[in-house]
């Protein structure tokens, strides 16, 4: 028998009626689950599926909240001009772009570094500890750094830096409004990409790695298909979680462009707050909040097809 | 014996706690401006006064305004006291939200208080808020570059001047730009200002059968040049910029020639936060074909939603807030040129406050003249000089000030995007029921 | 595990620190912010050497309850946390170690629920709270976060208990223990690593949550997220006290994180027990 790290423990356990102790124990392990995984059910059923119903009610009904005037049934109304609001349609595209980008750039830049990482170098310690900071700061207050205190282009410093060698300065949130968005956001996930890809890497066996040196493989190879394959778990992970936090992403985009200029940074969840928290039409708002629920669905299913796999569900 | 002695002594512990249980405590919400942190600070005069306590909110404007508006409207009564705009005051007023503040004692004096923005606060009869500063807006240019460039500015400029000026101004190797304009989308950002242009340039929101009028001529030529104007002589950012980023500009000398707000004018003005003090002149807000609206008005001001079960102590605060004694009060502590402005008649009459503050008679002369009730031309169904008093206004405003920034940043051609703002607005306006 | 003498790459460890200083260097810059005038914050050319000034932080606490905030914030987070373990750690105790063919759906419609935007459903909920008499409260908060962090809770110890070998608690039970036996004196200290990054990424999202925080409080409950709220863009030049505040709103999580966060990585460590 293996011994584990973790202490079993030492003390008997308490004895148990005969009846409980069969039913819990059964031959093989099996276990009641309902009533551990019961109570996160109930309580998540409850939670969505009140404020799912209220959204769903006043999606087919006329409610502003600043006009208590208008009230009543709205049938499709609110779905249709909604549909025919050419917003609407900019809007998803631009979600997912943005979810895309920053996918792409906090898995396959945390990768990397995760690999680099894994090479010992003074000072290695305290660089990942700064490495992960960024994750710990309000999106409010990132936005508003890099809004005014680096990216504005007469008093920011990459105007400062660029002038210094020459160049011509850069307006970010005119030229590339949705760029600036999605580096933003990168910036605050990396760090959460990089920490849970680091650790995994960490578990990757030390025979694997000397296998691979022995047969000559460099670091490139090494990372390509050593390290990567052995990452499959932790990037779905890393996925599935930023996937439902970026899908979201509103406190950004409101500080620096108020999602302009034009609809290029408006995404879903901007869309929504237009209509819910500046013209307080709940009816309206509920109605986009749907549709931005089937989004998430249609997804999650995606994802859930291509990723989950991996986690052997 | 006994117990008359008992009743006696309790009929006056009743009457004891009675007394200290008049101590109040109201939560008042406000917005993080600077004569706002100042109310917070010197409120503990007050409270020593009336041995109330305040509790205070204190929030930027986006996320105040959300707030207590979701506060007021579903009833949630977590305000006794809120800081509302001259926006929100008619509208919230007629909807019966607030309750109306005509009751105070003759030792107020609201007939001190300038007529346009009591007017600004009214509707139907009463008085729904009281005003705690208010602003209009006008021009602030560079006397030192002027002087340098042998310019001088007129009395009343017109745009086509201060587009001459800001040409003759403009020098981008040294970050130097003629004039500087907001261009951040926002209701209450670019919007402010282009609503003013097109005013003055003729043109109105709606016209009397509330049908949008953003593909009418005014529309195009005001925005047309606004467009060029800020493109060719404006600082770069300038879709991303509203008051705060402009007036770092300025006050960092960057901008030779800013329209903005005239609360503006303190901050350049203070030697601690401006590199440009005393080297700036006060004009008022260009004119283009009509005189009408060209300057801009809003109000801050304190209301009392209906739901506050302390209403006496809260209008007790009102009172004291927005009264000559704690305007004499700021002054004692933090000097004349912080008093907050706009408001009343006597503050503008006090030569000491005209000595602190040089651009204290064109604040007056801008506030007194803004007439929210014609503000364009032609006739128009809505108060309101760069917003329109509807509730669906701040998601209109919203809409088309993000269409006027991608004009701005060349995604689109004026044409292109004041057409498609005008089929918004009025798929908008159909579906809030004021058109067919 | 004897421990490895890791070769050292130069080029390594040159992009390594190069990537770090460029991931904190917008952090150092705002701190730096925080003890320049407010001229000094937005000047051009930016300022690297000037006469640092306590005026920020001293204007922020005597203008703000900085320790309301904070202890607001404290207590929710911790709170907020605790219960939300306390309900996911058995739920997936259960799905990793007994699957169902109901676990994978089950997951998932766990993971649906956080898909309808907070913004759409402000309404709803404030009407509720109001209702309840829990507006300004921190169990309305201590509430929402609960549930909005209990699927991803349930997902990542869900991924930590499938690295553990079910040996171990098949052991233990065959030993005699009782379900609950198991997961206390079992799973517990062997997914304790696990569990605490669980908890660390719940505390964070907790601390930095900036809607419900903001709708749902007005004096008694509000978090730090209210107090940078109230020195974000007021009228006027703002970005040294907002880089103040927002110091003094992240040094608490940050000093948290960077303490905990040696737990963190061997928390994160998958097949980490052999």
């Amino acid at each position: 028998m293996r011994t584990t790290n973790g202490t079993i423990a030492a003390v008997p356990p308490p004895m148990r009626s005969g009846r409980m102790r069969a039913a819990l124990r059964g031959r093989g392990g099996a276990v009641a689950t309902l009533p551990l995984v019961g109570p996160a059910v109930v309580l998540l059923l409850i939670w969505s599926l009140v404020p799912l119903a209220m959204t769903l009610w006043f999606s087919f009904r006329r409610y502003n909240l600043l006009n208590p005037m208008i009230h009543g049934f709205a049938g499709w109304n609110n779905y249709r001009f909604l549909f025919e609001d050419p917003a609407l349609l900019s809007s998803l595209i631009v979600t997912v772009v943005l979810v895309g980008a920053v996918l792409a750039i906090t898995v396959g830049l945390g990768a990397v570094l995760a690999a680099v990482f894994e090479t010992g170098f003074p000072g290695r310690g305290i660089a990942r500890v700064l490495m992960i900071s960024p994750f710990f700061v309000m999106p409010t207050v990132s936005a508003l750094i890099w809004k005014n205190l680096l990216m504005n282009p007469v008093n920011g410093l990459f105007a400062w830096i660029l002038r210094s060698v020459g160049l011509p300065t850069f307006d970010w949130f005119a030229s590339a409004p949705l760029t600036s968005i999605i580096l933003i956001v990168s910036w605050e996930w990396l760090p959460f990409a990089f920490l849970i890809l680091m650790t995994s890497l960490q578990s990757l066996e030390e025979e694997v790695i000397e296998a691979a040196r022995l047969d000559g493989a460099g670091p490139v190879a090494m990372f390509r298909y050593i390290q990567v394959p052995h990452l499959g778990r932790s990037i779905s992970v890393v996925v599935m979680i930023e996937t439902i936090f970026l899908l979201g992403i509103f406190a950004e985009i409101y500080v620096t462009t108020a999602g302009g200029p034009g609809v290029a940074t408006t995404n879903l969840a901007f869309l929504i707050y237009q209509r819910a928290l500046l013209a307080f039409n709940v009816g309206s708002a509920s109605a986009a909040g749907v549709i931005s629920i089937v989004l998430a669905n249609v997804v999650a299913i995606f994802l859930i097809n291509t990723v989950a796999k991996r986690l052997d569900v | 014996m006994r117990t008359w002695l008992r009743w006696t002594i309790a009929a006056a512990f009743v009457i004891c706690s009675n007394a200290m249980a008049r101590a109040e405590t109201i939560t008042i919400a406000t917005v993080n401006n600077n004569d706002m942190i100042v109310m917070q600070q010197l409120a503990s005069h007050w409270e020593q006064q009336t041995g109330n306590k305040i509790n205070w909110v204190v929030l930027e404007e986006n996320v105040l305004r959300q707030r207590v508006t979701t506060d007021i409207a579903t009833g949630g009564g977590q305000f006794d006291v809120m800081t509302i705009g001259s926006y929100e005051a008619p509208i919230w007023g007629k909807q019966k939200w607030l309750l109306p503040l005509d009751d105070f004692p003759a030792s107020y004096d609201y007939n001190d208080i300038f007529k346009s923005v009591r007017d600004a606060l009214s509707s139907d009869g009463h008085l729904w808020a009281v005003p705690f500063y208010a602003e209009s807006s006008f021009l602030m240019y560079r006397k030192d570059l002027f002087a340098k460039a042998g310019l001088t500015m007129p009395a009343q400029p017109t745009w086509a001047e201060v587009e001459g000026y800001a040409k003759k101004l403009t020098d981008r190797a040294h970050q130097q730009y003629g004039v500087c304009l907001r261009g951040k989308p926002g209701w209450g950002e670019n919007m402010a200002l282009i609503d003013t242009m097109v005013n003055t340039f003729g043109g109105r929101w709606f016209n009397e059968k509330w049908q949008p009028q953003l593909d009418t001529r005014p529309w195009h030529d005001a925005v047309t040049f606004y467009v060029n104007l800020l493109r060719d002589y404006g600082p770069p950012g300038a879709s991303s910029n509203g008051f705060n980023e402009n007036l770092a500009l300025f006050s960092t000398g960057h901008c030779a020639m800013w329209v903005d707000a005239t609360v503006a004018a303190g901050f350049v003005s203070d030697p601690k936060k401006s590199q440009v003090v005393g080297k700036v002149g006060f004009a008022p807000a260009p004119i283009a074909k009509v005189p009408n609206g060209n300057h801009w008005f809003w109000a801050w001001a304190l209301a009392i939603p209906k739901s506050s079960h302390k209403a006496a102590v809260a209008k007790s605060f009102l009172q004291w807030a927005t009264s000559q004694e704690y305007i004499k009060l700021v002054a004692q502590t933090n000097g004349w040129v912080l008093v907050p402005p706009g408001t009343r008649k006597s503050t503008y009459d006090n030569p000491k406050y005209i000595a602190a503050a040089p651009f204290a008679k064109q604040v007056e002369h801008a506030i007194q003249t803004a007439d929210l009730d014609h503000p364009t031309a032609q006739p128009v169904p809505y108060t309101g000089i760069q917003y329109v008093a509807i509730p669906e206004f701040q998601a209109i405003g919203t809409t088309v000030g993000q269409l006027m920034a991608a004009a701005l940043t060349g995604q689109s051609t004026v044409d292109q995007a004041l057409k498609q703002a005008q089929s918004q607005v009025k798929a908008a306006m159909e579906q809030a029921g004021y058109t067919q | 595990m004897k421990p490895r003498d890791k070769q050292f790459h130069p080029v390594a460890a040159a992009v390594a620190w190069l990537a770090t200083l460029v991931m904190f260097f917008p952090i150092f810059w705002m701190v730096l912010a925080s003890f320049k005038t407010e001229t000094q914050a937005i000047e051009t050319p930016p300022v690297f050497i000037f006469h640092p000034t306590l005026q920020n932080y001293h204007d922020i606490f005597v203008r703000a309850d900085y320790p309301l905030f904070a202890w607001n914030s404290v207590v929710i987070s911790l709170v907020a946390t605790a219960i939300m373990l306390v309900v996911a750690v058995p739920a997936s105790f259960a799905m990793a170690f007994y699957p169902t063919k109901r676990t994978r759906g089950t997951l998932l419609w766990m993971l649906s629920t956080k898909m309808l935007p907070a913004v759409g459903v402000l309404v709803p909920i404030y009407l509720i709270a109001k209702d309840a008499g829990l507006l300004d409260s921190r169990i309305a908060l201590i509430l929402i976060y609960m549930l909005s962090n209990l699927p991803i809770g349930v997902w990542m110890l869900f991924t930590f208990f499938r690295e553990t070998p079910k040996a171990i608690i098949e052991q233990s039970r065959i030993d005699g223990a009782g379900v609950w036996d198991s997961i206390v004196h079992v799973l517990l200290p062997l997914g304790l690593p696990g569990i605490a990054s669980t908890a660390l990424l719940s505390i964070i999202l907790c601390w930095n949550e900036a809607f419900w925080s903001l709708n749902l409080s007005a004096h008694d409950a509000a978090p730090l997220t209210a107090f940078i709220a109230s020195f974000s863009a007021p009228e006027g030049l703002f970005w040294a006290k907002l880089s103040a505040a927002a110091t003094l709103a992240t040094v608490p999580i940050l000093l948290f994180g960077w303490f905990s966060q040696r737990q963190l990585v061997r928390g994160l460590t998958f097949g980490a027990v052999k």
